[in-house]
This record gives C-alpha cells, structure tokens and sequence, in this order.
C-alpha cells in the first residue's frame, strides 16, 4: 500500500466511525442548546443502548437494526426520567453542580453495568460481520456503512422533527428564550425532560448501530466521552449540523494519527490537540453556535 | 455575648489540638491495615485541598489534575529509577515541573477568558493526552514502573513500616489546611473568593482576575504533585493509569464537594466519610468490583441537590436555625 492509498482508506473509515460520533455528538449539543447542561453520561447512554442490542439479539435473536425500535424508546423513557427527578430540580444551581449531576448519572449506570454484566465484552455477529465492499484500491466495511447511513437518516429525521412537528417547535422556542416560550403556554419544564430524552435515544441509537462492529463493554463510555466532548466544542455548543460536520472530522483526524503516527495509541492524541487548539483560538466552535 | 464566642474558638482550638495528639500517637496501637486506611484518608483529604485551592475558593473548576498528580508520581520515580535520585529531591523537582505545567495550561485558558464547562474540557483533555503519552513513550508504558523494594531506607523515601509513611502524610494534610487557612484569613483569599462569585464584578473592582488565578493554579499544581510522588512511593508502583487516569481526579474533587467546598476543614471530612467507603468493599466484597463507585455516584448526586455546599454548609444552615431561636 502506498501512502496515498493509506491516506484514502484513513479517509473513508474515519469518516464513517464520524458519522456515528455525530449522532451521540447532536444528543448532546440539543440537551445543551435547550437545557444549557453538558451530559457527562452520554456515552454510558451509548453503552446502554449496545447492551440492549446484544440482548435482544442473543435472548430473542432480534436483528441490531430492528432493535433499534427497542432501544430508542428505553433511552428515551430512561433520559426523560433522569430529566425529570434529577436536573430539573437544580437548573438554576452553578453549572459545575449540573456537570457534576450527571457525572454522578455516569458513575451509577458504568458501574451498575458492571455489576449486572459484568466486563466481558460482548459483540453481535451477523451474516454480514466480515462483509467488505471493495471500492477500486480502498476497502469499505459493510457494517461501518449500514453505520454510517442509519446515523445520517437519524440526524436528518431528528432535524425535521425539530423544525416540522409541534414539540419540536417548542423544544426550539425553549432553546431560543426560556421565557418567552412559558409566556406563549408551553410546559418549559415538560419540554427539558422530552429535549433529554431526544438526547439520550441519540445516544442509544448510535449504541446499537455500533454493537456490530464494537465490542461493549461497561467501561466503553469512558473511550468515547472525551472525543464527543471534542467533537461538541469542535462543532460548537448547541449546533445542530456543527456536531455532525464536528464529528465527521474529528473521525477523519483520529483515523490518521492512527494511522500515520507511530507509538502504539498516540495518534489518538491528534483529536486531544486538535481539541485544545479550537477551545483557545475559536471556543464557539469552527461553525459558531447559531443555536438550533 | 462576645466571651461566648471567645470561648468557642478557644474550644475549638483545644478540640484541634487534642485531635492532634490523638492524631499522632493514636495510630501507634492500630494494626497496619487500619493505618493504610488513615493513610488514604488523609492522602485524599490532602489532595482533596490541593484541587480546593483552585477549584473552592478561587472557583475555577478543574477536571484534570491527575495530571499534576502524575507529573509528580512519575517525574520522581523516573528519576530515582534511572539516574537513582533520592525521591525526597525528585519530589520537590516533580511538583516544580508540574507547577510549570499548571502554571502554561493556567495561563493559555485564562489568556482566551475559558472558565466553566470549557476550563474543566481542557484540564481533563490535558491529562487524557499525558495519560495517553505515558502509556506509549514514558519508561515502563503501559505496565508502569516498579519501584525496587529496598526494605527500610528513609534517605530514598522508603520505610518499612507503614506508620512512618502516616507521619509523612500527616505532614503534609497539617501542611495543607495551613495553607488554606492562610489563605482564607488573607487578602489573596479575598480576591479568590471574589473571583469565584462574580468575576466581572471582580475585575470591575480593581482586581487583577487572570494573575490571581494564575497564582491559585500554581499553588495547587505544586502541592498536587507532592502527593502523586508520595502516592508512588507509598505502593512503590506508578502506571499511566495510576498516574493520569480520571478517576485519581474524580477522588480528589469529591472530597471538597461532600465536606464543602472553599473551606480550610471540608475536604478532610468528605475523606474520613468516602474513604471508608471506597475502601472497605474491596476487602469485605472482593467479587463485587464497582459498588463503591455506585455508592459514589449516589453520594453526588444527594449532595448537589439536597445540600449544594456540602456538610459543612449544612451544618452553618442548621446552626443558623438552631441560633435564630
């Protein structure tokens, strides 16, 4: 392999693992557009949602994508009820009190997994777990695809449930001015609890989309939390498309320090560096956050 | 109504002092594990006020200092490991490198105005890309480095005994909470506190925000390190994920926020209530590995919602009560 096919291959599959970062990125970008709380338990969400997955696979041998009518609805009750009794009682407190909530969120459901399920990690084989797509020189996963395009639909349908229906217009009211939106008769408080629950079913979504190719484990969160929180103030906070162009490249980036630098893990410190370089020179992000 | 008081601060100091004497002869008659037990306690309680410092009373939220914690543990350990450096001069040289490092991080994300969410991304970013260094460049990688057992040798920091190690950290927790009491009775603490409450009123009033802060996270990178170098001396083993992993930063942040954070005594009680805690389950429920870190979890969560400034706040809230009668 040349270095210019290395470099096409890096290309193509982090953009793909980057369509999926974008997908847990805009759950979290939405509860915080609405909400203005940053979620530290997104990804154990994401955990959540593959250990569904490999549930209804192994105990009732239910397709991972089908199952994705089962994880979605569960994540959205679970993060609405998070909503509800917790963050919602201290949305006036300092912003590290909210960080620190659901870092508590976080500590409960990782550790919670471990004690149900202990740290074997699971994986879902299906007929087409070693499929490959031979694209000229470049070789294409199939599941990392099938990935990739569910994320995509899923983004897309969640942006015109936010600009289309009525609930999504409220959540964007909500987001825009919190006053005004109860002035007009909305359930501010209702709204937060759904806005979160939208948020964790990304989350689950992309869990489930993953499962097939990513082995779950209690603890995975923790591998993606900080390349989501990258791809968030990549993207900047509360940017709908941000987050999922965000993602896109921080999944290009990753894929070429992995690829180009040598030293074991290292290269996974370019989306760390790239990280401190956007938070210093542009903190709003490379798209601006123009809200919803 | 003045003699009282008067005579509650002299109570109050006497209590300290019997605590004190308690504190050090005490633990002669304990076995050696209930002294590991009092020795973590007050390693974390040190830690614990080392992450206060910046993050209670000058209010900036770190979620990254493993990575002066590390930067101590492993810079002291390398050095006695390969050049054979008595830990007790790498332990001053470790904290001064991380003090560097706290004092560059301080200066870019105060320079560009971070605060919140976006100081705590770039602290815990900071310690991810140092634990992610160490696991594939520094000496040992991921496996970490053994540190050659010598039995007893005070000179390189090693002592056969685990009591001695409870005299060294004792030390330190006593040289701590004089730190933060110095602090808090002084102009500097005033100004951290200022900054903490409301920034732009701060530098409204004349006040100099970025060197004040600049100040506080170099007070706290340099003592944090000392307790990573202790850390490492006392299990005579340092590995990336010792060193820089999140949890080490999590255990350091809890204490404050449980005992009360911005306060000379807050992180010392959250460690005499967590650390048992933490503790105990791995020797009464070896199998059932996480439960402590549930326990923590809930712990959170009750105490930013029923009691935001911690115990003691809700102590300062019922004696309130108790006085207005």
């Amino acid at each position: 392999m040349d270095i210019a096919q290395l470099a096409l291959q890096a290309l193509v599959s982090g953009m793909l693992i980057g369509g999926v970062y974008g997908l847990v990125t805009i759950g979290l970008t939405l509860v915080f557009g609405v909400i203005k709380v940053v979620n530290f338990a997104q990804c154990s969400f994401m955990m959540i949602g593959m250990y569904i997955t490999f549930w209804c696979f192994k105990l009732f041998d239910i397709n991972p994508y089908l199952s994705l009518l089962v994880s979605i609805p569960i994540l959205f009750m679970l993060g609405y009820l998070v909503e509800h009794f917790l963050i919602n009682h201290i949305l006036d407190a300092i912003h590290q009190a909210q960080l620190l909530l659901t870092f508590g969120v976080l500590l409960i459901i990782e550790n919670g997994a471990n004690f149900l399920w202990g740290t074997r990690s699971r994986t879902v084989e299906v007929a087409l777990s070693k499929a490959v797509l031979h694209l000229g020189p470049i070789n294409v996963p199939v599941l990392r695809l099938i990935a990739f395009a569910f994320a995509f639909i899923l983004a897309i349908s969640l942006f015109l449930f936010l600009k289309k229906t009525d609930v999504g217009k409220a959540i964007r009211a909500a987001s825009d001015d919190r006053s005004s939106a109860e002035l007009m008769g909305i359930n501010v408080r209702r709204i937060y609890s759904i806005a979160f629950g939208i948020g964790c079913a990304c989350a689950g979504a992309a869990g489930s989309l993953i499962i097939p190719f990513f082995h779950a484990t209690p603890y995975i969160g923790d591998v993606f939390l900080l390349t989501i929180f990258v791809v968030v103030v990549l993207g900047g906070l509360g940017s709908f498309f941000g987050a999922l162009a965000g993602g896109i490249i921080i999944g290009i980036a990753e894929s070429f320090g992995v690829t180009f630098i040598p030293g074991g893990t290292t290269g996974h410190i370019i989306p760390f560096i790239i990280f401190i370089l956007v938070i210093l020179l542009k903190p709003s992000g490379l798209f601006g956050a123009k809200g919803l | 109504m003045i003699e009282l008081t008067k005579l509650f601060y002299s109570t109050k100091s006497r209590i300290f002092l019997i605590l004190l004497i308690l504190g050090m002869i005490g633990p002669i008659f304990l076995s050696e594990y209930l002294i590991h037990i009092l020795i973590i306690i007050l390693l974390y309680g040190y830690l614990g006020q080392c992450w206060n410092i910046l993050g209670g009373y000058a209010g900036q939220f770190s979620f990254g200092h493993a990575a002066f914690f590390g930067v101590g543990g492993y810079f002291s350990t390398y050095m006695y490991v390969k050049f054979q450096l008595s830990p007790w001069i790498g332990l001053f040289l470790g904290a001064i490198l991380a003090m560097a490092l706290g004092l560059f991080i301080g200066y870019l994300s105060f320079r560009y105005g971070l605060k919140g969410f976006f100081f705590a991304l770039l602290t815990m970013a900071c310690s991810e890309t140092l634990r992610i260094l160490a696991q594939n460049w520094m000496l040992g990688k991921s496996a970490g480095i053994l540190i050659p057992l010598q039995g007893s040798d005070p000179l390189n920091f090693q002592f056969d005994k685990k009591i001695f190690y409870y005299y060294v950290v004792l030390a330190m927790m006593i040289f701590i909470s004089l730190v933060a009491h110095k602090i808090e009775h002084s102009p500097l603490g005033h100004k951290f506190k200022s900054i903490r409450e409301d920034e732009e009123a701060a530098e409204t009033i004349g006040i100099n925000t970025m060197k004040y802060k600049i100040i506080a996270i170099g007070i706290s990178s340099f003592t944090t390190a000392l307790g990573g170098t202790f850390y490492a001396q006392y299990i005579l083993f340092i590995d990336p994920h010792i060193a820089f992993g999140t949890n080490v930063t999590v255990e350091m942040i809890l204490r404050p926020i449980l005992g009360g954070y911005g306060t000379v005594l807050g992180p010392l009680i959250g460690s005499v209530i967590l650390t048992p805690i933490s503790e105990l389950p791995k020797y009464i429920l070896p199998y059932a590995m996480g439960i402590d870190q549930i326990v923590y979890g809930v712990i959170i969560i009750i105490t930013i919602m029923f009691m935001p400034n911690g115990i003691l706040g809700l102590f300062e809230r019922l004696q309130k009560r108790v006085l207005t009668y």
